[in-house]
């Protein structure tokens, strides 16, 4: 559904897109996570005829996004991070504009409207003009009139911003129920890891302009991270002293705690606390955390995402033990 | 493209017809300028003269602002939705423009009616024709307003600025409100340069029924230029700009 070769997008010296190498296949869905200021939209707006690439090609269901924009649009659905509704409008007068502008007839397009209007439950507030309507109903209205001629191959930008969690749930649900029920490939960016992590079987980890990381959530995890072991002590020179009992593994101390990275952490925990115990120290806390996509991240880019901007250190105060 | 131009007119329109308050009110202010200037001018034959000008005034000042709308479009969304469909581009600029436009052709009758019984005339063929050279110029206007909008998408006063600086030169210029025949030098070589002087000159010859005067053919002609140019300034600046 989506070829890129070395797309790039330049505005006057920055490299918002660094050349972008992208394949996606038909039914897939698959998320660009990364931080604000990543690329992530730029590359959509990109596939989406919307700005035209600096250099790279790219084809999009089939066609080229610069010869050949009036195919390209034709097949797509995108829904922006704004509200694709004009607010003096009506939701319902503007999905019916919205289907003739893909070139349905009156009468089709009046009926699709009313079917989408009805599965998006948007019926107590179609007909009321978009000004008055709250942000999760404007925001599935902006889904409805992103499906209105049922594309194959749906782009969603930031779908969730500005949404309670309610909301947001409610969003992923349509969105997922869309993919099962009509095989739609879907591409979204996201700053939300629970939304990549939870959603995409592919996610893309997009860091200034490039592609750093492409593949499955679990697969992500476990190749850059792995497991987290966090033990506890009674005090900090018992941390200390246990670090040195577990020697070359992946150490780091913080306080009465220490954080050890595996790929397998339930099978590695009995033989450790066997061996502190065997030193004379014993555990008093045992955890073990499977890895978020941040940490993928953090991994990957010494940054965290969560604190949304580049430069953060994640958690300044954490010192590797030097063993 | 008929049918593209047609989906967004009809989209811009909506508003407007399910809240015809705001249709009404526009047309208000044609009137004011009717009833309190057109008395100032000399002359039994000052509604013949003034008459075409009034229309011709209301048309640019609405197509002038085709992208005022457009700026709260470009901020919200909606603007970007359009522009990801196959809507053809100069569809999205005619479209609206003719939004502007259509409601004028209203006032213009409604002007015509109330001058009636004040003695005034027109030949109905000659100000249909009129009409279609002034929709011409108005389309271009409207599409060069959308570019504004479109350059100022970041800071909305540069919007109202030049609209405003451009405006009114381009209205006096004209000689839509006084005649520019008896101005100094100066000022009718400045004018001679103003595209809208010949669409003007245009209306008023048929506006009388003066089918067949040059004034028709260099009114089509400045017509046909501004409604060309803007277009094609138009459709670049779309493309660029997303």
């Amino acid at each position: 559904m989506i070829e890129t070769r070395g797309l790039t997008k330049h505005f006057k010296d920055v490299r918002a897109v660094d050349g972008i190498d992208l394949t996606v296949a038909r039914g897939e869905l698959v998320a660009l996570l990364g931080p604000n200021g990543a690329g992530k939209s730029t590359t959509l707006r990109m596939l989406t005829t919307l700005i035209p690439p600096t250099s790279g090609t790219a084809r999009v269901a089939g066609f080229d996004v610069v010869r050949r924009q009036r195919e390209v649009r034709q097949r797509i659905g995108y829904i922006g991070q704004g509200n694709g509704a004009g607010h003096s409008q009506r939701g319902r007068d503007e999905l019916i504009s919205q289907g003739r502008a893909y070139g349905m007839g009156v009468r089709a397009a009046r009926a699709r409207a009313a079917e989408l209007i009805d599965s998006l439950g948007l019926g107590e507030v179609a007909d009321r003009t978009v000004a008055t309507l709250s942000g999760g109903q404007r925001r599935r209205l902006d889904i409805a009139m992103g499906l209105i001629h049922a594309p194959g191959l749906l782009f969603l930008d930031e779908p969730s911003t500005g949404l309670d969690p309610q909301n947001r749930a409610n969003l992923q649900e349509h969105i997922l129920r869309l993919r099962a029920e009509h095989d739609t490939t879907i591409v979204l960016t996201t700053h939300y890891l629970d939304e990549a992590d939870s959603m995409a079987e592919r996610v893309i980890v997009v860091d200034h302009g490039r592609v750093i990381a492409d593949d499955s959530p679990e697969r992500l995890k476990a190749e850059h991270v792995g497991d987290t072991i966090l033990l506890g002590f009674d005090t900090e020179a018992d941390t200390t002293r246990a670090a040195r009992v577990l020697l070359g593994r992946e150490l780091t101390a913080y306080g009465q705690e220490l954080k050890i990275r595996t790929q397998s952490g339930p099978r590695q925990v009995p033989g450790m606390l066997e061996d502190l115990r065997l030193a004379g120290l014993p555990a008093v806390s045992v955890e073990v955390a499977r890895p978020t996509l941040d940490d993928v991240f953090l991994q990957l880019t010494g940054r965290s995402l969560r604190e949304g901007g580049a430069g953060h250190q994640s958690e300044p105060t954490r010192e590797l033990v030097e063993v | 493209m008929l049918t593209d131009t047609l989906t967004v007119f009809s989209r811009e329109l909506r508003p407007s017809l399910r809240n015809p308050f705001t249709i009404i009110i526009s047309m208000v202010q044609p009137l004011v300028f009717l009833a309190l200037f057109a008395p100032l001018l000399p002359g039994s034959d000052s509604l013949r003269w003034f008459v075409p000008g009034i229309v011709v005034m209301s048309c640019l000042f609405a197509a002038s602002m085709t992208g005022s709308n457009l700026l709260f479009e470009i901020q919200t969304g909606s603007h970007e939705r359009m522009l990801v469909t196959p809507l053809r581009r100069p569809a999205l600029l005619i479209g609206r423009a003719l939004k502007e436009i259509v409601p004028m052709v209203a006032q213009a009758a409604l002007i015509v009616i109330v001058c009636l019984p004040f003695g005034y005339r027109l030949s109905v063929g000659g100000a249909l024709l009129g009409l279609i050279i002034l929709a011409g110029f108005c389309v271009g206007l409207g599409a060069l307003s959308y570019t504004l909008a479109l350059a100022s998408k970041q800071q909305e006063w540069l919007f109202w600025t030049v609209q405003q600086t451009l405006l009114f030169p381009i209205l006096l210029l004209a000689g839509v409100l006084l005649p520019i025949d008896g101005g100094p030098g100066w000022l009718r070589a400045l004018a001679a340069w103003n595209p809208l002087r010949y669409v003007v000159d245009a209306e008023r010859a048929l506006f009388t029924g003066d089918l067949w005067a040059s004034t028709t053919i260099t009114g089509l002609l400045a017509a046909a230029i501004v409604g060309t140019l803007g277009l094609v300034i138009g459709v670049r600046a779309m493309r660029r700009s997303a």
